[in-house]
């Protein structure tokens, strides 16, 4: 029970983290109906950004460890945000209206460019970060394990929380929200409306990679440890987790990350872990075979 | 009759060798609807996109004034077209947002407006007191047109789950939330059994008469058209074959032949 218990904890903190990148997937293929491969490496880029800004903070001596990690969150969402706006901006805007094929491939492309910028200004070595936040809360002891829930999964766990009601929020009360939905569903009518359907499909991804720079920061100080290499692995997780909630729906994102992340922890934790990403992936083959549109996505509408 | 809105001159539209507009010329006055009719395929639909920045035309110009201020449309991006030089379609088979309430249908559409007020989305999370008015307006506005269009108790169902004649009513009042000077309506009776159609002619005649804005209208259902419109252009083929008002046309002989085909005995 003990351990089933920390192997639960471990996997929601692990499937908050997915689900932060997984957004940025969803609400790009809601509005564009392409899948931003970029997405993960921007996530990495968040984790270097995040690395930096705290290396940077500690060397200027400030210890006061909330307002660290505010600046380091706010300087993360800020360059990230650029990064995604400008990725869209060279690689998909001039792309779109072209047949569907040719902004994926601009996508993968994208993709090995920053993965591999990553690599030559940072080099391709492991980087590694003294832990920032240390301690936790017991809760449970018994038949000798005890289960631990430690700070900074709280945080994550609220902080996840916290942005997932916020961008809710966002995209149904805010003109911005409206007009994505409105591009979302009939792009050209948006535009007969008074929509600029580029600024607005520029602030969906400016969106998505501010939340995929928390993830970074997140597996930055969960982890400890960055690498170019990273934004590949989380990003395939995260885009799972998307199709597995269902593409284009936001609370299926958050549903899907937390699902993977959660076969992930138990898998690990029962079976052998070198076969996690079996058992992920095996279970989204199950969902998408009696539910193609995955848990929470809405059957495709065929416009005319 | 006023200083023509819309003044369409020479336009033509070739998609490789067929030409699909001819040296195409017309006006249309505000306070007045205009009809463009034909028999199917005469190029009705293609004048429209044309002015609402679907095609680029061939040759031509298409201007349109109000207030001052002249707009060459033929040169503007299509979301121009809506906000700058206020000119608003709705389409033969309904485009609405379907997943979006009726009253959110008609508040995207003054989306230009809000989004000014709200500071780009930034002041609205503020609660700026700028933004909460021009809010308010906009659904004020947008409760305005579904009271004239009778769609208030439908105000919080999904824009897909109305019934048809809702939904092309609900089209209307979401183009004229966006304020336009012209208004474009391809086949807005298309569909409608006789009792809607009639109370679609006498919503058109309230937008004419209360708003002031010009409507051009493209409809294959005569009642509407000889009903109320003030003034008729005629397209076959790409070309204009006659324009007048709704008795003229009636009996003007090339019309009828395009409609009903040559008289055998006159070949």
């Amino acid at each position: 029970m003990a351990y089933f218990l920390q192997q639960l904890v471990n996997g929601v903190a692990l499937g908050a983290i997915y689900g932060l990148i997984a957004i940025g997937y969803t609400m790009v293929y809601g509005i564009i109906g392409m899948i931003n491969f970029a997405h993960g490496e921007i996530f990495m880029i968040g984790a270097f950004l995040s690395l930096i800004a705290l290396l940077l903070i500690a060397a200027l001596g400030i210890s006061n460890v909330p307002l660290a990690l505010a600046l380091t969150l706010l300087f993360a969402m800020a360059f990230a945000a650029l990064y995604g706006w400008t990725v869209e901006r060279l690689a998909y805007r001039p792309l779109r209206g072209s047949q569907r094929l040719a902004p994926l491939i601009s996508a993968i492309g994208m993709s090995i460019v920053l993965q591999n910028t990553v690599q030559l200004l940072q080099g391709a070595r492991v980087k590694p970060l003294q832990p920032v936040i240390t301690g936790g809360l017991v809760l449970m002891e018994g038949d000798g394990f005890v289960v631990r829930l430690s700070y900074l999964q709280i945080i994550i766990m609220l902080l996840t929380l916290a942005l997932m009601i916020g961008f809710t929020w966002l995209i149904h009360n805010t003109t911005l929200g409206r007009a994505q939905r409105a591009t979302e569903q009939d792009m050209t009518m948006a535009a007969l409306v008074g929509i600029d359907v580029d600024r607005t499909i520029s602030a969906t991804f400016v969106m998505g990679a501010a939340l995929a720079a928390v993830a970074g920061l997140m597996v930055t100080l969960y982890y400890g440890v960055v690498d170019f290499y990273i934004g590949f692995h989380a990003g395939v997780k995260a885009f799972t987790a998307a199709v597995l909630g269902g593409i284009g729906s936001l609370p299926g994102a958050m549903l899907g990350g937390l699902l993977i992340g959660l076969i992930e922890a138990f898998w690990s934790g029962y079976f052998t872990i070198e076969y996690k990403d079996v058992a992920a992936f095996a279970i989204l083959i199950l969902v998408l075979i009696f539910r193609p549109t995955g848990l929470l996505g809405r059957p495709e509408i065929e416009k005319v | 009759m006023s200083a023509p809105l819309l003044t369409v001159e020479h336009l033509s539209m070739r998609f490789g060798g067929l030409v699909a507009v001819g040296d195409l010329s017309f006006t249309a006055p505000s306070r007045a609807i205009t009809a463009v009719i034909g028999p199917n395929g005469a190029g009705k639909t293609t004048v429209f996109n044309c002015l609402t920045g679907f095609y680029r035309p061939s040759v031509g110009r298409l201007t349109l004034a109000h207030a001052g201020q002249t707009h060459f449309l033929e040169r503007m991006e299509g979301f121009d077209i809506a906000r700058k030089a206020r000119v608003a379609r709705t389409f033969q088979n309904i485009r609405l947002f379907p997943n979006m309430t009726a009253l959110e249908n008609l508040i995207v559409a003054q989306h230009d407006t809000l989004m000014r007020a709200s500071l780009w989305s930034i002041g609205g999370l503020f609660g700026l007191a700028g933004y909460r008015q021009a809010e308010r307006q906009a659904v004020d506005r947008a409760r305005h047109w579904l009271d004239q269009a009778e769609l208030l108790e439908f105000a919080d169902v999904e824009a897909g789950a109305l019934p048809y004649g809702a939904q092309r009513k609900l089209e209307i009042a979401r183009a004229l939330c966006t304020q336009p000077v012209l208004l474009c309506l391809d086949e807005p009776a298309a569909g409608l059994n006789p009792r809607e159609s009639a109370d679609l002619n006498r919503l058109l005649l309230a937008i004419r008469d209360a708003e002031g804005i010009g409507i051009l209208l493209i409809e294959h259902d005569m009642s509407v058209v000889m009903g109320i419109s003030d003034h008729i252009v005629v397209l076959d083929y790409g070309q204009k074959i006659a324009e007048g008002p709704p008795a003229a046309i009636r009996a003007d002989a090339s019309v009828i032949r395009a409609y009903l085909g040559e008289p055998e005995d006159s070949a």
